[in-house]
């Protein structure tokens, strides 16, 4: 039983680091900024989960304690991932990329780097 | 009162739980430690989140955030799999844009960190009324299905929930 149970977690624990390994190969191999975004932001969560469930699962079912500080660990890295990403990629446009590069708004204001966004009723007053 | 008292109550539950989380043990002691910050933190921040907003159906809440998972599970897999075994030189990315249905602040920043957190896009940003949400494409060789995809798998459902 005990066998099961380590190989479980390790199997966890393997896919996490193969995970992580692969997001940090893309930050070396793609090309420019914006794609490089996407190793880290991706590979890396199925990563971090991986690590998480499996220290849940060894507290669980070897320590028999019930750790639930892995869910708060999943849910930062969900608000803060895309906001961080957010930025780099605004960032990197502001500096390298110009307007006429960039598909249209298909509304009527441009994107906000570039575009003021409409005055509100209340800045008028 | 009751208003002023609790500006967002959602936001006060879920102070509790991640406060209980984080000392990662339930007693009495952590649960009114919770449920003070749970009432106090949102009464002082409530002035700079004036609206509250509306989260409709706790079961469509439920089954987005299982779907999403599942699409991050995928994603990870795509993306690795494009990392790995793609030249460089191969790699279609696109700049796409999606124009929005949603109005309100909280639910485009959710579909915003959804598409980033799922299948090889992350949302880079708005335009300057709101109107449409620029999204950069890893690998596709189809911009139009992804901006569908986008439209009628996480906005729709959103739609549902914040109205």
């Amino acid at each position: 039983m005990t066998v099961a149970i380590e190989a479980l977690i390790s199997f966890f624990l393997v896919v996490a680091g193969l995970f992580g390994l692969v997001g940090s190969f893309g930050l070396i191999k793609l090309e420019n900024t914006i794609q490089r975004l996407h190793a880290p932001t991706k590979a890396t969560t199925v990563g971090v989960g991986g690590v998480l469930i499996a220290s849940m699962l060894y507290f669980l079912l070897v320590k028999g304690s019930v750790s639930f500080h892995e869910l708060l660990i999943t849910l930062f890295l969900f608000l803060t991932a895309p906001i961080s990403a957010n930025f780099i990629a605004k960032t990197y446009i502001q500096g390298n990329i110009r307007a006429h590069e960039l598909p249209g708004t298909e509304c009527d204001y441009g994107w906000s780097v570039y575009d003021d966004p409409p005055k509100r009723i209340e800045d008028e007053e | 009162m009751l208003k002023r008292l609790f500006p967002h109550p959602v936001l006060s539950i879920v102070l509790t739980l991640v406060w209980l989380a984080l000392v990662n043990k339930v007693t009495v002691g952590n649960l009114i430690l919770g449920g003070v910050l749970g009432v106090f933190v949102p009464m002082f921040t409530g002035p700079y989140w004036p609206r509250r907003a509306k989260v409709g159906g706790p079961f469509r809440v439920i089954e987005y955030l299982l779907i999403v998972l599942w699409d991050i599970l995928v994603a990870n897999v795509e993306v690795a799999l494009i990392v790995m075994f793609k030249r460089n030189e191969n790699i279609r990315s696109h700049w796409i844009t999606v124009p929005l249905e949603l109005t309100s602040p909280e639910a485009i920043t959710v579909l915003a960190g959804t598409i980033t957190m799922t299948p090889g896009t992350v949302s880079t940003m708005l335009a300057a009324d709101g109107g449409s949400i620029l999204v950069h494409c890893l690998h596709t060789d189809d911009p139009d299905e992804v901006r569908d995809t986008i439209k009628s798998r996480y906005e729709w459902r959103l739609k549902e929930i914040f109205q």
